[in-house]
């Protein structure tokens, strides 16, 4: 294989590692909103069952989050639901493993999303009282001061936090190749067992530099345009 | 019939009683300084009168309107709160100015939001139907608003890029902006720097000659003395003395404010 279709087929990996990556900042970044409400409501109840689901997904690695999603409704109700939706979509489209990147979309948007809740419900607290006091004094209602006070400052103290997770999210999923996903560490793996080729492995590292590079630029500008400001 | 009425606020944190029975009245175009030492309960009787805490006991009534009554569960909802927040502004020690939005912006922005809602139920604000005809009123009389507190050249400067005194100066005229019938005062001077404190007494002196009423918690006593109709001193959560500042601070009847003042002057 010459250089050029290596990459070729790396790419084809790490279309994978960019789908996961996009689908869960998609859908964990807003998930992690109402989490973060939970874990501040003023029903004890509902602030602890939150913290307590917060505290189960931090404190397991991301990678038997992926396990249990995946083989859960097998092992528990019999019935191998990521298997099944592979052999559908693999029967009647010809697409492979749809069903293992779904179970690994859903461990990491609930993963993530509960790391996201924990840097907004620091954010929004971090935010002193006299700002709603301010609020509240010139007659603006609760949801007022949220959307139009609140909220835009807790975004510029929240970026460099969640920098750091977007960074480490595109790195985190190398983890989806436990269930044999053909993401793109997955692709270079496979070259490796069938052409005797380590070389791709470490050339992997090559796409994931370029990305976070693209990264570091866009969320460094965001950063920069919301430091008009100083709260 | 006096403008306001505090009749027998009560207020605990707990077991704490720290307010304990405030009675007062205030005629429109009066201005009352209240004196006393720190932990007797002057930001909480501010805040019990901007309905940021919610006294025990009491009444408070504006223009003859019962805003509050703890004793009567309807002008307890959180929509009448609302409303009687508008009474009163409150201008705080920490200015609390909103970083994200120009001096300007600081300004308009609860008037605005207030044109939109009610465009939006009943049709018009202030005999404007179109809300940017609103917006456009609105920003003129902040224009007005900002020359007053000697700032227009700040219009569209972060509250970040200004001192201390010209922050509080803003914080001054968006409580104005709301056209309060009473603007209240929490040491507006405290947090700033000595040279500073001179350009905010004096918008509060202009602001004297210009009728507003005003209730001002303050440390400064020569200001206190020559500003004020009315100064009160408070004591462990009680009114102790009240009467002319010649009076209470000049020529003190009780001997709790004689303490007070004599240790004022040691420094
Ligand atoms: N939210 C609160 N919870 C408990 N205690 C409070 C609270 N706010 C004020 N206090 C207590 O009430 C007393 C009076 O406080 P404050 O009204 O701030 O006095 P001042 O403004 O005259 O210094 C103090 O002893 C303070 O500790
Ligand atoms: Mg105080």
């Amino acid at each position: 294989m010459s250089f050029w279709e290596v990459t070729v087929f790396l790419f084809d990996g790490f279309l994978i590692s960019l789908l996961i990556f996009g689908v869960t900042l998609l859908c964990g970044a807003p998930l992690g909103l109402p989490i973060a409400f939970c874990s501040m409501s003023k029903y004890k109840v509902v602030r602890n069952t939150s913290k307590v689901i917060v505290w189960i997904v931090r404190g397991v690695p991301l990678m038997l989050q992926i396990f249990i999603i995946y083989y859960v409704p097998g092992l528990l109700f019999q019935f191998p639901l990521f298997s099944k939706v592979d052999q559908f979509f693999f029967l009647n489209w010809g697409i492979s493993d749809a069903g293992r990147i779904m179970a690994v979309l859903i461990a990491f948007t609930l993963n993530y999303a509960c790391y996201f809740s924990e840097i907004y419900r620091g954010g929004i607290e971090s935010i002193p009282k006299g700002q709603y006091e301010a609020g509240y004094v010139l007659g603006l209602t609760k949801s007022q001061i949220f959307r139009k006070i609140i909220l835009k400052q807790v975004i510029q103290r929240i970026v460099p936090p969640m920098s750091n997770e977007i960074i480490t999210l595109i790195k985190d999923t190398a983890l989806a190749n436990c269930i044999i996903v053909c993401e793109i560490i997955k692709q270079a793996k496979e070259l490796a067992a069938t052409k005797a080729m380590v070389w791709p492995l470490f050339y992997t590292g090559v796409f994931y530099l370029i990305f976070v590079g693209l990264l570091t630029i866009v969320l460094g500008r965001l950063e920069k345009k919301l430091s008009y400001f100083r709260s | 019939m006096a403008l306001l009425t505090v009749e027998n606020i009560k207020k605990s944190f707990g077991k704490t009683e720290v307010l304990k029975g405030i009675t007062f009245s205030l005629e429109k175009g009066e201005v009352l300084s209240i004196i006393g030492s720190s932990g007797s309960g002057k930001t909480t009787l501010l805040r019990c009168l901007n309905f940021l805490e919610t006294p025990q006991m009491g009444c408070i009534t504006v223009n003859g309107e019962t805003l509050f009554d703890a004793a009567d569960s309807r002008t307890l909802s959180e929509a009448a709160i609302r409303l009687n927040r508008l009474h009163f502004g409150l201008v705080f020690q920490q200015f609390n100015l909103f970083p994200q939005y120009t001096v300007k912006q600081n300004i308009t922005l609860a008037e605005e939001l207030l044109a939109k809602e009610h465009i939006k139920k009943t049709g018009s604000y202030c005999g404007h139907t179109d809300y940017h005809e609103a917006v456009a009123a609105i920003d003129k009389k902040a224009d007005g608003l900002l020359e007053e507190v000697g700032l227009s050249d700040k219009r569209d400067n972060y509250p970040c890029q200004l001192s201390g005194g010209q922050q509080q100066r803003v914080a001054i005229a968006r409580a104005l902006a709301m056209e309060p019938d009473i603007l209240c005062f929490d040491e507006p001077t405290s947090a700033l720097d000595p040279e500073l404190t001179g350009e905010v007494l004096r918008v509060i002196r202009e602001l004297k000659k210009a009728g507003r009423t005003m209730i001002i918690v303050t440390h400064e006593m020569e200001f206190a003395r020559d500003v004020s109709d009315t100064v009160m001193f408070m004591d462990g959560g009680v009114v102790a003395e009240m009467g002319p500042p010649e009076q209470v601070i000049g020529n003190p009847q009780n001997s709790r404010t004689k303490e007070f003042l004599s240790r004022f002057n040691e420094r």
